[in-house]
C-alpha cells in the first residue's frame, strides 16, 4: 500500500525526515505483506485459474470444431456396411458404429453442433432475457403480466418444455436452438429484472433522474452496463445447460435429425449396443462432459472475477 | 397465517393458467388436422368440414380452451392418437416406476448432499472443502446419461453387483425394487447432489458467522451439535427451497435416466410419444409434471413457517 515516504518527498528538514522514516517503516509489513504483482499471462493464470483452464478447453473445442475436416477425419456420414462396429484401432481411432461410420470423425464434427447450439442459445436467450428484463424492470404495469408468464413457463421443467416444442416441429438445429432458447429465457429475464430493480434504487440513478436525463438514456448509460457482468456469467451457464439439453433431446429422439452427427445422436445410435460395444457411447460422452465442464469452469471463474461478493456466498 | 396460506394457494392459479394456456396452444397449433384424419382419404372437403363442426373444432380458440380446461378439471386429459386410450390412464399406469425413481433419488440426494455441504462449510477453504466443491462442479457438468452409462458399466457389467437395467414393482419386495433403482438414482442424483451441496455450504457459511453460534460454542456444545442442530436448523430455508426448485431437474433427468436403464415409466412414455408424434400424451405429461412441480413448491412455501418459526405472515 503506502510505500515508506522518502526523505526528499517528506520535508526539506533532514532531522524530521529521518525520524519519520524510522518510525513508520517497521509497522507496515506486519499489516500488509508485500503483494507480488504478476503481470502478463502467468499472472492471469495464477489469479484466475478457472477462467484460464475453462477458457483454454473451450478454445480447444472451438478449434476442433473449426478444423474438423483437417484433423484426420473422413466423411462422418459415409456408410460402410462391410466394417460395422469395429473396435477402436489405429485406423479407426474411436471405432465404427453399426453402420460402419467412423466414430472419431462423427465425434469431431459433433463438436460443431454442440458449440453452435450452446453459443446460439446463450446469445439469443441473453438478448431476449435482457430485453424482457429491462421492460419488466422499468414498466410497472407490464411487470406483473410478464412475470406471471415467466412464472408459468418456469414451472414447466425445461427439458419437458423443449421436448414439447420439438414435438411440434421437424428436427433441425435451428428448431433445437429455438426450443432451448424459449426454455431458458424465463431464468435470464428474472435475473435481469432483479438486477434492474436493485440498480434503480442506486443514488447515481436518482441523480440522473434529478438531472433530467431521459429514461432511454438512463437505461443505456447507467442500467445496461451494470447488467452486463451478471448477464455474462449467466450466459455461460445457459450455454453449458443448452449443450446438455441438446444432447438429451437428440438422445431421446427429439433433437437434431439423425442425419447430422451430434454427440446426442451418436449416443442414441450406440444405445442399443452399449453393453457389447460401450465405446460408441463412451467417446461422445467424454467430449460432451469435458466441453460442459470447461464452460462451467469459465462461468465460475467469470463469476468470481466479476462479482467478488457472489463468489463469497457460493 | 391462514390468510397467507389462502393467498399462496390462490397465487398458483395464474401460474397454472399460463401452463395450461401454453400446453393448449401447443395442441392447437400441432401439425395434422384431426378432422381430416378421421374423415379418411376419400372424404370431400365438405365431409371434413362437417366432421370438424361435429367435433367442435371450428369454434373460437378461447371457447375451446375453456372447454379443454373444464375437461382437465374433471380428470380428462384427452385420448392418445396412437393407442386410443385415455391419456390419464396411460400416465397412471406408468407413474409407479417414475415416482419410485424420484423418491429414491430425492432421499439419496438429500442424505448425501446436506452432510457434505455442512462439512464443506465447516472445513471452508481447506482441501476437503475444495474437493467437495470440485465434485459439485463435476456433478453439474457430467450429463445424467453419461453418469448412468458409466455406473451401469462399472457396477452392473464389470462387477455384476447390481442389475444392468429394468424395474421390479414394489409389490414384489423391497430389495428387488430398490436393487433396480440404486444405479439410476445415483445417476439422476448427481446434479441434484451438486446443487443442494453448494447451497447448503453457502447457507451454512452465513449462519456460522452469527453470534448465537459463538454463544453455543461458548456454552461448550460440541462441533457436531453446533453444525447439525444449531446451524443447520437456521440454514434450512434456502436448502429446502433449492430442493423444491431442483425437482424440475429430477423430472427432466428422469426422462433420460429411464431411457438409459430401460425403466418403463413416464420418461419412456414421453420418448415413445415423441417418436409417434402423439401430441395429447406429450401435453398430458407436461401438464401433470408441471402441476406436481408447482404443488411441491407450494407445499415447501407453506413449510417455511414450520421450519423457521421466526417467519410470520
Amino acid at each position: 500500500m503506502n510505500p515508506p515516504p522518502t526523505a526528499a518527498a517528506l520535508a526539506p528538514d533532514p532531522i524530521a525526515a529521518t525520524t519519520a522514516s524510522v518510525v513508520a517503516a517497521p509497522d507496515l509489513p506486519d499489516i500488509l505483506p508485500p503483494v507480488k504483482l504478476r503481470r502478463g499471462l502467468v499472472g492471469f493464470i495464477r489469479r484466475h485459474p478457472a477462467i484460464a483452464i475453462g477458457g483454454a478447453l473451450v478454445l480447444a473445442m472451438l478449434l476442433i470444431a473449426l478444423l474438423a475436416p483437417w484433423l484426420g477425419t473422413v466423411d462422418p456420414t459415409a456408410l460402410a456396411p462391410a466394417r460395422r462396429t469395429r473396435e477402436p484401432s489405429a485406423t479407426f481411432w474411436f471405432g465404427t458404429d453399426m453402420l460402419g461410420r467412423d466414430i472419431y470423425s462423427r465425434v469431431l464434427y459433433g463438436t460443431r453442433v454442440s458449440l453452435t447450439v450452446g453459443f446460439s442459445v446463450a446469445i439469443l436467450a441473453s438478448l431476449a432475457g435482457l430485453a424482457i428484463g429491462l421492460v419488466s424492470g422499468f414498466i410497472r404495469w407490464a411487470d406483473g403480466i410478464i412475470m406471471r408468464v415467466m412464472d408459468g413457463l418456469m414451472s414447466i421443467p425445461p427439458i419437458l418444455l423443449a421436448v414439447a416444442l420439438m414435438a411440434l416441429t421437424r428436427g433441425s438445429v435451428g428448431n433445437v436452438i429455438t426450443a432451448i432458447t424459449i426454455a431458458e429465457i424465463p431464468r435470464v429475464s428474472r435475473l435481469v429484472r432483479g438486477v434492474v430493480l436493485s440498480l434503480r434504487e442506486q443514488p447515481y440513478v436518482d441523480a440522473a433522474v434529478a438531472a433530467g436525463t431521459r429514461t432511454p438514456m438512463i437505461i443505456l448509460r447507467h442500467i445496461l452496463p451494470n447488467t452486463l457482468a451478471p448477464l455474462t456469467v449467466q450466459a455461460t451457464y445457459v450455454c453449458a445447460s443448452a449443450m446438455i439439453v441438446e444432447a438429451i433431446l437428440s438422445f431421446i429422439g427429439a433433437g437434431t435429425p439423425p442425419t447430422i452427427p451430434s454427440w446426442g445422436n451418436i449416443m442414441a445410435e450406440g444405445r442399443a449396443l452399449w453393453q457389447i460395444k460401450p465405446y460408441i457411447v463412451f467417446f461422445p460422452s467424454i467430449f460432451l462432459s469435458v466441453t460442459v465442464l470447461a464452460v462451467n469452469l469459465l462461468g465460475d471463474g467469470l463469476r468470481d472475477a466479476l462479482d467478488p461478493r457472489m463468489a463469497k456466498r457460493l | 397465517m391462514l390468510t397467507y396460506v389462502i393467498r399462496r394457494i390462490l397465487a398458483t392459479i395464474p401460474v397454472m393458467a399460463v401452463v395450461a394456456l401454453f400446453v393448449f396452444s401447443l395442441l392447437y397449433i400441432a401439425p395434422g388436422d384431426p378432422a381430416a384424419v378421421i374423415a379418411g382419404d376419400q372424404a370431400t372437403p365438405a365431409d371434413v368440414e362437417r366432421i370438424r363442426a361435429s367435433l367442435g373444432l371450428d369454434r373460437p380458440f378461447l371457447v375451446r380452451f375453456g372447454e379443454w380446461v373444464w375437461q382437465i378439471l374433471n380428470g380428462n386429459l384427452g385420448t392418445s392418437i396412437f393407442t386410443n386410450l385415455p391419456v390419464a390412464a396411460m400416465i397412471a399406469q406408468r407413474i409407479e416406476p417414475t415416482l419410485s425413481l424420484m423418491v429414491v433419488t430425492l432421499a439419496l440426494a438429500v442424505s448425501i448432499a446436506v452432510p457434505i455441504g455442512v462439512v464443506a462449510a465447516w472445513k471452508a477453504d481447506t482441501v476437503i472443502d475444495r474437493a467437495i466443491m470440485a465434485f459439485a462442479v463435476l456433478g453439474f457438468s457430467v450429463p445424467v446419461f453419461v453418469v448412468g452409462y458409466l455406473l451401469a458399466f462399472v457396477f452392473a457389467l464389470e462387477l455384476d453387483w447390481l442389475p444392468v437395467q429394468g424395474y421390479t414393482p414394489l409389490s414384489e419386495g423391497l430389495w428387488p425394487w430398490l436393487e433396480n433403482l440404486i444405479l439410476p438414482a445415483v445417476a439422476l442424483g448427481c446434479v441434484y447432489i451438486a446443487l443442494i451441496a453448494r447451497i447448503t455450504r453457502a447457507a451454512m457459511l452465513e449462519v456460522l458467522q452469527q453470534d448465537y453460534i459463538r454463544t453455543a460454542r461458548a456454552k461448550g456444545i460440541g462441533q457436531t451439535g453446533i453444525l447439525f442442530i444449531h446451524a443447520l436448523k437456521n440454514a434450512a430455508v434456502p436448502i429446502v427451497t433449492v430442493i423444491g426448485i431442483g425437482i424440475a431437474l429430477l423430472i427432466g433427468g428422469a426422462v433420460v435416466t429411464e431411457t438409459v436403464f430401460a425403466i418403463p415409466g413416464i420418461g419412456r412414455l414421453t420418448v415413445d410419444a415423441i417418436l409417434r408424434r402423439d401430441y395429447p400424451v406429450i401435453q398430458g405429461i407436461v401438464l401433470v409434471f408441471s402441476f406436481v412441480y408447482v404443488l411441491v413448491n407450494l407445499l415447501i412455501d407453506l413449510l417455511y413457517t414450520v421450519l423457521d418459526p421466526r417467519i410470520r405472515y
